[in-house]
């Protein structure tokens, strides 16, 4: 150990002699460490990043790359004065994670004004390439559009024509919710009603009963975390699926079906863009990385993404030979670069910030269809990458010529 | 009427007896909040904390003992209460006749040190709980589908509410234990124990709080923030009724139920600042709390 750090100091001092061009990279994964969030993303998400630095190769090739972690405790304003701190103090080029809509929000213009890189993996809402797009910015794993847009299609198509929210009051429930109701209409599909609810309720009761008494076919939930689960496990007391409706989690991760069970979870409709049993790729990182978290957690589909945008990100500084320092330039390599590694596949960096891949809508199994530990999911429908997000076209991003 | 508030008389009573419902819990936890500052003088801030550790209790004796939810509900609380004994002896005793704002931090400290250690070592999303098998399933009552899980619920958590209310306010035992918060030297001096009784008061008002989390369990995650999320409408319940007396806190608790299951017909996005307007009122009105005496 004491060797390495060293030999990094040796190096570093080098690299800091040599031209603006070195081959040192600091990442950051700021994210919800310990609160609802961390699941999710959380330290699982350094993990993954480091794991994307060892798997890069570029450690062999003479680079030093350091990757640190940090809480931001779901404040925008804790985020935002963290980025500064990394950004300017321990000159941080990237930051990766960041769980929590508001708080990548805030990271991406602190990004933008310091000229690094930011790749949000966990964020969701899809303004982080609408309006508030920047050079600076990557929006990675998924967004509002692609969930709403895998599944509210997915379950009109099987019948499910009437729909009633319950949606958490805030910005992102919002957002979920206004794009879904887009996608039910421009399928045919009705919204018949919809609750706005506080977050953190731990009673979904009431609500439930209001959705029995609206006869919509489908009860869709626009929220996330701790309040998914409870609405969920409460559905399935009250007995809203043996009534004939039908449960839409517009937003769940893997971690959330294993908190609940299957028992609980059966049978719901879900969009994710990875899962760790998609196929021999996905089989083969999930299990080195389970080996490496604390109770053996499958990857979420953030952590996955974190994985991803650091291995491309480092593909995009090899191939400048060097580290320029400079956020812009290697964001407008990234986009250069088409994306390739075994959990997303073969995509690419849209001009908007969107890393375009394929969606998927799974259905959770049932006790006795799943075989081995974490074997919930079955295959639905696969959203090819050119559908599964917004169209450029629709795009109020100011970086997209028209 | 019905017509004029929009819903259905069916959908009106099927949202009042949910409201029954989530005050059973809201009285079962302020009931504990009272019984400990009626005699101790401690706002026990830790209260969720501890809510949350009886939900884990059930979890882990059903999934490391196979002891199901019938014998959780007895063996939580028991083990739990020793555990109250145990940080009363330990901690609580050692600021007994400070000032409230000593007992509101350590036991708030307290409650941040267990949430986060709880965290830290079962992740955020918690453990599933399922619903004992005698008592799943439900009935349909014509206006409302009622899982029997939930009758059951407000059913002991009343018994249990009320056998409190009578054990101190009505029994020798109570007797004692009253005197001993007003006089404690006075108390002794006719041979009680009183150290002891006060150790047992907090055990029993923390059994009284696993108690609440054994019952939510089943309908809730068990997560290690899930007191954390509950405790301060409690706290605001406790003010409501009074600090301290006991059955302003059994009342407030349901009647406070049906007020937020009515908010959240009528005006959902109120839901959960609607219990702290009507604090704000009452201590306005009637600072001690609907069911206070005025010192």
């Amino acid at each position: 150990m004491k060797t390495k750090i060293a030999l990094a100091f040796v190096a570093s001092l080098l690299a800091s002699t040599a031209a603006a061009d070195d081959k040192v990279v600091k990442i950051g994964n700021l994210d919800d460490l310990s609160g609802l969030y961390s699941d999710i993303g959380g330290h699982g998400s350094t993990i993954a990043a480091q794991m994307a630095v060892e798997d890069s190769g570029l450690v062999a090739k003479g680079w030093t790359i350091d990757a640190v972690e940090a809480d931001h405790q779901n404040k925008a304003d804790v985020a935002a004065g963290i980025a500064r701190k990394w950004f300017d103090e321990d000159k941080l080029d990237v930051i990766v994670g960041l769980d929590n809509s508001a708080t990548a929000l805030a990271v991406s213009q602190v990004g933008k004004e310091k000229n690094r890189v930011v790749l949000p993996s966990g964020a969701a809402t899809s303004e982080l390439t609408n309006k508030a797009c920047n050079a600076n910015t990557i929006h990675w794993t998924y967004d509002t559009y692609a969930l709403a847009n895998g599944t509210g299609k997915t379950v009109v198509k099987a019948g499910g024509g009437t729909w009633f929210f319950i949606t958490a009051d805030y910005a992102f429930g919002h957002t979920l919710q206004s794009d879904t109701t887009a996608v039910v209409e421009a399928n045919g599909g009705k919204v018949v009603g919809g609750v706005n609810v506080p977050i953190n309720t731990p009673d979904f009761s009431s609500y439930l009963l209001q959705a029995q008494t609206s006869k919509a076919k489908i009860v869709a939930l626009a929220n996330a975390g701790g309040d998914t689960t409870n609405s969920i496990k409460q559905a399935h007391e009250f007995g809203l699926t043996s009534g004939g409706q039908n449960l839409a989690a517009l937003l769940l991760f893997i971690s959330d079906i294993h908190a609940m069970s299957l028992e609980v979870a059966q049978g719901l409709t879900l969009t994710s863009t990875f899962y760790w049993d998609l196929n021999d790729g996905t089989r083969a990182f999930s299990k080195r990385f389970s080996e490496r978290v604390k109770n053996h957690a499958m990857p979420t589909m953030t952590q996955a993404g974190v994985y991803s945008s650091v291995l491309h990100y480092l593909k995009a500084l090899d191939a400048l030979g060097g580290n320029p320092h400079d956020g812009a330039k290697i964001v407008a390599k990234m986009k250069e670069l088409p994306t390739d590694d075994p959990l997303f596949g073969k995509g690419y960096v849209r001009e908007d910030g969107r890393k375009i891949h394929p969606a998927y809508v799974f259905q959770v199994k049932t006790p006795a269809e799943s075989k081995y530990p974490w074997d919930y999911y079955k295959l639905l429908a696969t959203i090819p990458a050119e559908e599964a997000f917004r169209p450029l076209a629709q795009s109020a991003c100011p970086l997209v010529k028209k | 009427m019905f017509a004029a508030l929009a819903i259905s008389p069916q959908a009106l009573f099927g949202q009042l007896l949910l409201g029954l419902i989530n005050g059973a819990f809201y009285a079962l936890l302020s009931l504990g909040l009272a019984v400990i500052f009626g005699m101790l003088n401690i706002v026990n801030f830790a209260h969720g904390a501890l809510y949350m550790m009886g939900a884990f209790c059930a979890y882990f004796l059903l999934n490391d003992l196979g002891l199901d939810y019938w014998w959780a509900l007895i063996l939580a609380p028991l083990m739990m209460g020793a555990f109250g004994a145990v940080i009363e002896r330990l901690l609580l005793r050692r600021i007994a006749g400070l000032d409230h704002l000593y007992g509101l931090l350590l036991t708030f400290g307290m409650a941040l040190v267990i949430q986060g250690l709880f965290q830290n070592y079962f992740g955020s999303s918690g453990l599933p709980y399922a619903i004992p098998s005698a008592l799943s399933g439900g009935r349909n009552l014509g206006f409302m589908f009622l899982p029997n899980y939930r009758a059951w619920v407000v059913a002991f958590s009343l018994l249990v509410c009320l056998s409190t209310w009578f054990t101190i306010e009505k029994t020798r035992l109570g007797a004692y234990l009253r005197a001993a918060t007003e006089n404690p030297a006075l108390v002794r001096a006719f041979g009680v124990n009183v150290p002891r009784m006060i150790t047992l008061t907090y055990a029993f008002g923390v059994a009284l709080a696993a108690l609440a989390g054994v019952l939510a369990a089943p309908i809730n995650q068990v997560r290690p923030l899930m007191g954390a999320d509950f405790i301060i409408v409690v706290f605001a319940v406790v003010v409501i009724g009074g600090m301290g007396s006991i059955m302003g806190s059994i009342v407030t608790g349901f009647v406070l139920g049906v007020v937020e299951g009515l908010t959240k017909v009528f005006y959902p996005e109120a839901s959960n600042t609607v219990v702290f307007v009507i604090m704000a009122i009452v201590l306005l009105i009637k600072p001690a709390g609907l069911f206070g005496r005025t010192p």
